[in-house]
């Protein structure tokens, strides 16, 4: 401990639209409306926020956000390059903002609504995906039919599954429990809709042999916001302060964020590898300190490599980690309680960050016993969050 | 005679960008290369503009041997792949010169595709008149 300033930062209000397949509400309104129920829920009002941050990607603004929610005044604004890989390093960067003093409440969010306006699932020969998107080197995989984020991640997952054996059915378990705990998570798109093995592997194949529909999130609308300040003022707002343990970030060398082909060994995900060891030793914690881990779930396989990565198994045991029904409700370690990315909605990894809040407060849907340490995890950033 | 009918070229252009027009255009020539620095002679891939190793930025464009191996494969089913009229086996190569690119690998049965798989380079033409490498197997 002890490796931050004197100020500690906490999690003091998180939000959320309804989430469904699409929204006639524009991704502002989205934003806003998510902003404005997570400072209510922090007892917090838009004139408190000084601070903004979002993901590069993101098709809102600061500036629409300012207006709509009347904010007086910002003194800090970031934007994290990484799709999805930029969700956790959001609340790496308001803990840095807030503990060195340069803001005091931090407002973060993340509104998609790819029925409107773009789709995940539709191939792309450009546009979007070019250098400045926070993306990496998309353009080097589009003229070879590799075109959409399912592909760009099975291609980098394939070569781990082969090389410890890990087939299409070893990510059926992982599938199944995940839309176990999102069918009784009443915000979850597949809410009442637990899935079996067989309904895994009778899904299409999405990319094969990776992927098939049931190991891929899907395309959906909603937005997702928290806000973050000091400990010491959390003490004094509605919630039990949800205190920032821990927060770090690891963008290695030659590594893409999706398109991530060209560092050394593709068995493992060397940015999760560098997050979780600057993560731990930050916290002075070990993977035997966690209760409950939310880990961003784009695809089935990046649970497997996050697992691994974060010590809780060894390298290439992961599938059966996950055999062994160590995610379940009441195993070892629970993961994705709120059906992840795949079973509650695709906000791009700002709800797993904010179920890993409900968890450590003891408001979480399917509340794990006795959580002191709940990791969120989007690989190329982590937090530990844990009780004040 | 009639001649045989040719199939139409429905492959997406490559996205040309400052650092990397050089490898489409060789590539439109029938040529593999790869950025080398004119300074210290390291390899890169993707292009940069800068030498990682000696901050040169006086590059140079080296050809290729064209032979690799396959690293990482996939064939994606749905959605159908712009510019396909079949799933592309989508690779990554490993070459032998100690880069990575993705490309496709053709000429084998998808259930012939392994890791490890020796593939030599040649050339498939794009939409509006580039060229993309591609790799069809080789003996060993």
């Amino acid at each position: 401990m002890g490796a931050y300033a004197a100020r500690r930062a906490a999690v003091v209000g998180i939000g959320q639209t309804a989430f469904s397949r699409k929204d006639d509400r524009s991704e502002l309104q989205l934003a806003a409306e998510a902003a404005n129920a997570a400072l209510d829920d922090a007892g917090l009002k838009p004139a408190d926020v000084d601070g903004m941050i979002t993901y590069a990607i993101d098709p809102t603004d600061e500036i629409g956000m300012i207006r709509c929610l009347g904010v007086a005044d910002l003194a800090f604004t970031t934007r994290l390059p990484g799709a999805g890989a930029a969700a956790a390093a959001t609340i790496h960067q308001a803990m840095a903002a807030v503990i060195s003093g340069v803001c005091e409440v931090v407002l973060v969010w993340r509104s998609i609504n790819q029925g409107v306006n773009y789709r995940y699932g539709k191939p792309q020969t450009g546009g979007a995906w070019l250098p400045g998107s926070g993306t990496g080197s998309l353009l080097w995989c589009m003229p070879f039919g590799a075109q959409t984020p399912a592909t760009w991640a099975a291609l980098a997952s394939q070569r781990y599954m082969e090389t410890f054996g890990v087939t299409n059915r070893d990510l059926a378990p992982l599938s199944v429990v995940q839309r176990k705990y999102a069918a009784t998570n009443p915000t979850a798109l597949f809410y009442g809709r637990p899935i079996t093995p067989e309904d895994h592997q009778q899904s299409k194949w999405i990319v094969e042999p990776v992927l098939r529909l049931l190991d891929c999130c899907q395309e959906n609308a909603g937005a997702v916001a928290f806000v973050v300040t000091t400990l010491e003022r959390a003490r004094d707002l509605r919630q039990v302060p949800v205190r920032i343990v821990a927060a770090a970030q690891s963008i290695p060398f030659n590594v893409e964020v999706i398109s991530n082909y060209y560092h050394e060994d593709l068995t493992q995900m060397p940015e999760a590898v560098g997050t979780a060891r600057r993560l731990y030793a930050c916290a002075g914690l070990t993977p035997g300190d966690i209760q409950v881990a939310e880990l961003y779930d784009a695809f089935t396989p990046q649970v497997l490599m996050q697992l691994e990565a974060f010590g809780f198994c060894g390298k290439g045991e992961a599938k059966d980690f996950v055999a062994a029904g160590h995610l379940e409700p009441g195993g070892l370690l629970p993961v994705n309680t709120h059906g992840g990315l795949i079973g509650e909605a695709y906000i791009h990894g700002m709800n797993t960050i904010t179920e890993g809040v409900r968890q450590v407060r003891g408001t979480a849907v399917n509340q794990v016993e006795n959580v002191q340490h709940a990791l969120v995890s989007s690989a190329m950033a982590a937090a530990i969050l844990g009780r004040a | 005679m009639t001649p045989t009918p040719q199939p139409a070229v429905i492959r997406p252009d490559p996205i040309l960008t400052p650092d990397a027009a050089f490898f489409w255009e060789g590539a439109k020539r029938g040529e593999l290369l790869a950025q080398r620095c004119a300074d210290c002679g390291s390899l890169q891939h993707p292009p940069r503009p800068m030498c990682p190793a000696c901050h040169s930025v006086h590059r140079e464009e080296v050809r290729l041997s064209g032979r690799g191996e396959v690293y990482s494969w996939i064939i994606p089913r749905h959605p159908p792949a712009v510019g396909f009229t079949r799933p592309p086996v989508v690779a990554v190569i490993q070459l032998e010169e100690g880069i990575r690119i993705v490309s496709n690998v053709v000429g084998v049965a998808d259930d012939q595709v392994a890791i490890g798989l020796q593939v030599e380079v040649q050339f498939e033409p794009t939409v509006g008149g580039y060229a993309v490498p591609v790799f069809h197997p080789r003996a060993g």
